[in-house]
């Protein structure tokens, strides 16, 4: 079945007739071009698909394009200033060596930015991995993660 | 040799130059690559374990909308493509060779394993494909399974391979087994144990995809492919089983997310849609769901193992002697036949002067995936068995952990193993020390006193380890059965204006090639390092190489690099005192500059390059223009890591619950270029290993071979909070004999730490009586290995 | 993913009726529904959303009840300040449910309706004896949850809200299954003005009371009053993660650690 889908992604208003079926990672990947955005599993656990919804961290695998009709959507693209210029949580990654091949990172770090923006400054190194659990990363052993979103929430203003 | 001198550009925590474009959504994988006019690939998959593929019926699928063409193993043998190569023969005790079964791409009369390859459906859109998938009629007569090793090698199992009825592949053995017997007769202690190495699934984040491209115009190829080595993947396919020419074939590897060993081996998928694309003359794409990742990436471990350790009164080690059984799934992977033999067999020394040792392995198919490397590939498997051994021994013999071991250390190099290899040097109980200061091992019987109060358990366990790494020496190799060589490959390209890229065989996939590789030319040019960019994952721009696995990119990709630094250093002496009017041998090349000793008259890299490329004044007459070199470099020796691994957990008696509070690892990998990446490659090391250790677990069903951990769901998976932060350090003794002293980091972690993990509950659970555990050490296991116990006490 | 028609009706009433008439399935957050559609284990033919339908969302309290709209996210149950004050244990259940994302989008009737046997929120709607309202009638917690999947709604039943009664002290502890993070074992024990409630999740083919717990925690509301009893392990799962008798151990385990930490101690 077709059906009309719109949303705003990362401030652009984009909107188009979709198979009812397609996930929103398939819209944003497939449909947008943004490729940014990963899937890395079909259970919704690994977390590599993560982008905020409404400003929510969410899973875009585990949820059809169609339910967020009206929706802000957030990418991986679109945290950095328009200059290019990393958001903080992405330059903490980069000085704490919080990523290696890359394929988690971008779930990885959208996933520090809503655990910062909801818990404050005031994480602590469990709370930091207790709240990482959506997310899978097979290079780091999570060590440098851990870091860097300690960092990323000391530099993150306004929060 | 001597051991080299420092090196510039080494030693400083340079930020990764790759990180921008992977953190800001700009990195580029196999499936974020686009072609026009792509089509879709999805294979149709074995449900069952082992049956026999009575009839394939493509009618109804052929009509499904979308639907271009459908592919079985019939098409690929009336087409003459051949099986997937195994890329190691071993010869067995007998000295006959091993059995190697045909492996096809696509299923032909027989499905071995549930996720075997049966059909392949080529669509418009992945979606049409797998509908259509679903009306594919294919009609099973299902045959008993079997996926255990040892029940494979029991008389009367179901043969998974016609032409292999006792499912035996080799028996092979290394080491003097009369010597290890005179041993044991004359030993005053001989410990005992048998273990399991769990079986793993690898799973890199990024899963398995590839998009072939065949045009038409000039009857050549484009594969992106998710591989640790793109120019072995071309000659496997194209030399092995396509039969075309190299040249009419680009495999490109772009980013890659992850390997850990999963993606070296040429896989059924790649090899069919890179043939199926001429087919239908349209690029074709296919990427991994997690689902097929679990059933068909090419598994890791799986062994089981008896193992003796002949001691005198004091503890010195006299014999070992190590039976093996090896799970190799239903088909020999590229590196499926090496890594439980000459990738296991000769690591069984470890850091001790054992003089003699002997070592079976009983190799098996079975109805399971393939299994091959997964990262350590045999070395983790070998310093399991050991490092428990000796753990156990020391309890037996009532000895400290770490004095069994200090006992029985090498402390002379070079030191001749008695299972073929030669460390050229090391410091084991340097690591030893400095890994127990680390973990404050003076404090624990504080801390073990104080969880007491609390009810919980405190343990220690140790894991001191070796690995051979930098494979390997390509004539050793060779004659040990390798069908390739194992040089690396690399091209320094000074352009006119001095920046630099650099090419290499290796791949990186996480391990930061493009930073370490620059700092090491930036260093030796006396160049910044943004200009320095380094190229590699593509047959059609890097020269022919290996590619990135054994932790062997810096020892053998870097001194390959490093090569062809030394014919550019030589090169530019010689522009240099052309420039200078002065002798050859009487320029210094330093800090970038190029300068005649003792004056100071010098030329800049950046001038010279300059020169190369614009030679108005330049001798013509002896000299070529330009500055570009390539060299390869054949390894002298493999490279030794080895290091000290303490583990401290605490246990929960009432439900089994192991908690990891404290680890410390100090692992000497030689010189080091880049301590940041160093550590993070050992955090992700024993993030695996302790996630081996505790958590992960590949199980089939004993009676319908199903497996049984198929999704993250039932695979655990460690996460950031089952695990601690590590305490790492280094001890430094170069490599003696490549020009950087490097010796590779990749495999420590994951090498040292799951001996450490469960020597560290085993102790915890002493004092209950526990003397053995299995990995993973689950919650419930570990509350049965004390419910055991007590009963046993009571009795 | 089999293909389906999807629906976005704006009211209760017009999901009912396009969910009795089309027999398709309803979506909330999708947190389970999409990847068993994913892995083509259903094929509803019709899923009506019922996302867009302010009515079902939302935390209120009601005299001694928190009452909670069916879509209410779990991170807006775990967030909220009111069930905080009210429900502790109802907070921090809500709060360890699946992972951050999933609590964003898996919503209060979701889960109930979905009724898994490993799902964390059944515990705490038998534990704490809450009503099950729909747009038909109230369902009383006992008499909900009917086993493995099963629930009393009918085919043309929307769950739109669920009243918490508040009790005096509860507790809810999970063992994480390590690999999906679903209860092993869950046990949510309260005490309130109908007595004490011990709710098991994760151990059985549906949530259950256990009434021999009740029992001794009504004699003696202590950690100590439960650790002679047996449960017997025949009605409970085996698995590849945890045997019935383990369950059967960790039961007992875990209701003893929900009363201590119900006491505060």
């Amino acid at each position: 079945m077709s059906i009309s889908v719109s949303m705003n992604v990362n401030g652009k208003a984009v909107g188009a007739q979709i198979d009812a079926r397609m996930l929103l990672v398939q819209f944003i990947r497939e449909h947008l071009g943004l490729t940014g955005t990963h899937v890395g599993c079909d259970t919704a656990q690994c977390g590599a698909c993560t982008v905020f919804v409404n400003g929510n961290a969410v899973k875009s695998c585990s949820a059809l394009a169609v339910q967020f009709e009206g929706a802000q959507v957030t990418t991986i693209e679109g945290i950095a200033s328009a200059n290019g210029e990393m958001h903080p949580m992405q330059a903490a990654f980069k000085e704490c060596h919080g990523l290696q091949c890359g394929f988690c990172t971008p779930g990885m770090v959208m996933s520090a930015i809503d655990l910062v923006k909801r818990n404050g400054k005031a994480l602590t190194e469990t709370s930091i991995r207790e709240g990482l659990d959506g997310n899978f990363c097979r290079c780091t052993g999570y060590h440098n993660i851990v870091k860097a979103v300690q960092m990323g929430a000391a530099n993150m203003k306004g929060v | 040799m001597n051991a080299p001198e420092k090196q510039p550009g080494m030693g400083a925590s340079v930020r990764r130059k790759e990180d921008y474009r992977f953190l800001t959504g700009n990195g580029q994988y196999t499936d974020d690559v686009r072609v026009p006019g792509q089509t879709y690939a999805y294979f149709v998959r074995s449900p069952h374990a082992h049956a026999k593929i009575r009839k394939i019926n493509k009618g109804a699928a052929m009509k499904a909308p979308g639907v271009l063409a459908i592919f079985t193993g019939e098409d690929l043998a009336a087409d003459k493509v051949n099986g997937l190569p195994c890329g190691w023969l071993i010869t067995d005790v007998k000295g006959q060779p091993m059995k190697e079964p045909p492996h096809p791409a696509l299923a032909q009369g027989k499905v071995r394993y549930v996720g075997d390859q049966v059909a392949v459906i080529v669509a418009e859109t992945y979606l049409q494909a797998k509908d259509a998938g679903e009306l594919l009629e294919v009609e099973y007569e299902t045959l008993p399974a079997v996926v255990d090793a040892s029940d494979a090698l029991n008389p009367g199992a179901p043969a998974v391979h016609d032409g292999v009825p006792d499912n035996r592949c080799y028996l092979w053995s290394l080491g003097d087994k009369a010597a290890v017997e005179a041993t044991f007769a004359k030993a005053h202690q001989v410990t005992k144990i048998d273990i399991t190495n769990n079986r793993m699934i690898p799973n890199a984040i990024e899963p398995r995809a590839a998009l072939a491209h065949y045009h038409r115009g000039d009857d050549s190829y484009t594969l992106y492919v998710t591989s640790q080595n793109p120019h072995l993947e071309r000659l496997l396919l194209t030399a092995f089983v396509l039969g075309l020419p190299e040249h009419k074939m680009r495999v490109i590897a772009p980013d890659v997310g992850g390997g850990f060993g999963s993606k070296i081996p040429l896989y059924a998928e790649e090899t069919v849609i890179a043939w199926a694309s001429k087919k239908v003359n349209r690029p074709i794409k296919w990427t991994a769901e997690r689902s097929e990742s679990f059933l068909a990436d090419a598994h890791g471990r799986d062994h089981r193992t008896h193992a003796e350790l002949a001691m005198d009164k004091d503890g010195k080690f006299l014999g070992l002697r190590v039976k093996t059984t090896a799970n190799l799934g239903a088909y020999l992977s590229t590196l499926g036949s090496v890594v439980p033999t000459y990738l296991y067999g000769t690591l069984l020394a470890g850091q001790y002067t054992t003089p003699a040792i002997y070592v079976e392995v009983d190799a098996a198919f079975t109805n399971t995936a393939p299994v091959d490397a997964y990262r350590g590939a045999g070395r983790p498997e070998a310093t399991y068995v050991l490092e428990r051994l000796v753990s156990a021994a020391a309890r037996e013999m009532r000895l400290d952990q770490a004095e069994i071991r200090r006992r029985n250390f090498i402390t002379t190099f070079p030191y001749q193993t008695p299972v073929a290899l030669q460390y050229d040097t090391g410091d084991y109980k340097a690591c030893l020390d400095k890994a127990m200061k680390l973990a404050d091992v003076a404090g624990f019987p504080a801390r073990r006193a104080e969880a007491e109060k609390r009810g919980k358990r405190r343990g220690l366990g140790y894991s001191t380890y070796i690995e051979a790494c930098g494979a390997a020496p390509s004539k050793i190799a060779g004659m040990l059965g390798a069908r390739a060589g194992l040089y690396e490959a690399g091209e320094v390209r000074v352009h006119p204006t001095g920046s630099v890229t650099v090419f290499t065989g290796s791949h990186s996939h996480g391990q930061g090639h493009e930073t370490t590789f620059a700092q090491v030319v930036a260093g030796r040019f006396g160049i910044p390092i943004e200009s320095v960019d380094v190229v590699h994952g593509d047959t059609g721009r890097i020269p022919f190489g290996m590619g990135t696995h054994s932790s062997r990119s810096i020892a053998v990709g870097g001194s390959a690099i490093v090569k062809a630094l030394d014919k550019i250093e030589a090169k530019g002496k010689k522009i240099a005192a052309h420039l200078l009017e002065a002798a050859e041998t009487d320029i210094e090349f330093k800090d970038g500059k190029f300068t005649v000793a003792g004056t100071d008259k010098s030329v800049t890299f950046g001038q010279v390059a300059l020169t190369a490329y614009v030679p108005h004044n330049y001798p013509l007459d002896k000299l070529e223009p330009g500055l570009n070199e390539t060299a390869f470099y054949d390894p002298l020796n493999f490279t030794y890591p080895a290091g000290a691994h303490i583990c401290e957990v605490e246990v929960d008696p009432d439900t089994g619950v192991v908690k990891i509070v404290n680890f410390s690892a100090v692992d000497d990998f030689g010189n080091i270029i880049n301590p940041m990446i160093v550590q993070g490659q050992v955090h992700g090391g024993l993030g695996q290993g302790i996630g081996q250790a505790l958590l992960e677990n590949c199980v089939y069903d004993r009676e319908t071979g199903q497996l049984v951990t198929g999704s993250y769901m039932d695979y655990a998976m460690p996460r950031a909070d089952d695990l601690p932060s590590f305490k790492v350090g280094t001890h430094v003794t170069p490599c003696t004999h490549n020009p950087l002293g490097v010796k590779g980091c990749g495999e420590a972690g994951a090498i040292g730490s799951p001996p450490a993990v469960i020597n560290a509950i085993i102790d915890a659970l002493a004092p209950l009586g526990v003397t053995h555990l299995d990995m993973p050490a689950s919650p419930e296991r570990v509350w049965r290995a004390i419910q055991q116990a007590k009963r046993t006490k009571v009795a | 993913m089999y293909a389906f028609e999807f629906h976005r009706p704006k009211n209760v009433s017009e999901a009912a009726a396009l969910l009795a008439k089309s027999k398709g399935k309803l979506i909330a957050g999708g947190q389970t529904l999409v990847g068993t559609l994913k892995l083509r284990l259903a094929s509803p033919g019709n899923l009506i959303d019922l996302g867009g339908i302010g009515e079902l969302r939302g935390i209120k309290r009601e005299g001694n009840a928190i009452v909670i709209g069916a879509t209410t996210r779990h991170a807006e149950v775990a967030q909220s300040p009111e069930v905080r004050k009210a429900i502790p244990a109802l907070a921090d259940l809500a709060g360890g449910i699946g992972d951050r994302q999933v609590r964003n989008m898996g919503t209060l009737g979701g889960s109930v309706a979905n009724n898994d046997p490993a799902a964390c929120y059944p515990a705490a709607v038998l534990g704490l004896g809450a009503t099950v309202h729909t747009n038909k009638r109230t369902i009383a917690a006992d008499d909900f949850f009917k086993g493995m999947y099963e629930t009393a709604l009918q085919a043309d039943e929307i769950v739109t809200a669920i009243s918490f009664p508040v009790p005096k002290r509860a507790a809810y502890i999970k063992f994480c299954n390590p690999a999906s993070r679903f209860a092993l074992v869950g046990v949510f024990v309260s005490q309130g003005a109908s007595g004490v409630r011990v709710a098991v999740t994760g151990a059985a083919s549906s949530v259950f009371r256990a009434s021999e717990m009740e029992q001794a925690l009504t004699k003696n509301f202590s950690p100590d009053a439960v650790k002679a009893i047996k449960v017997d392990p025949g009605r409970l799962n085996s698995d590849l993660h945890a045997s019935a008798e383990y369950r059967s151990h960790l039961i007992i385990v875990l209701t003893g650690r929900a009363v201590a930490q119900a006491l505060g101690q």
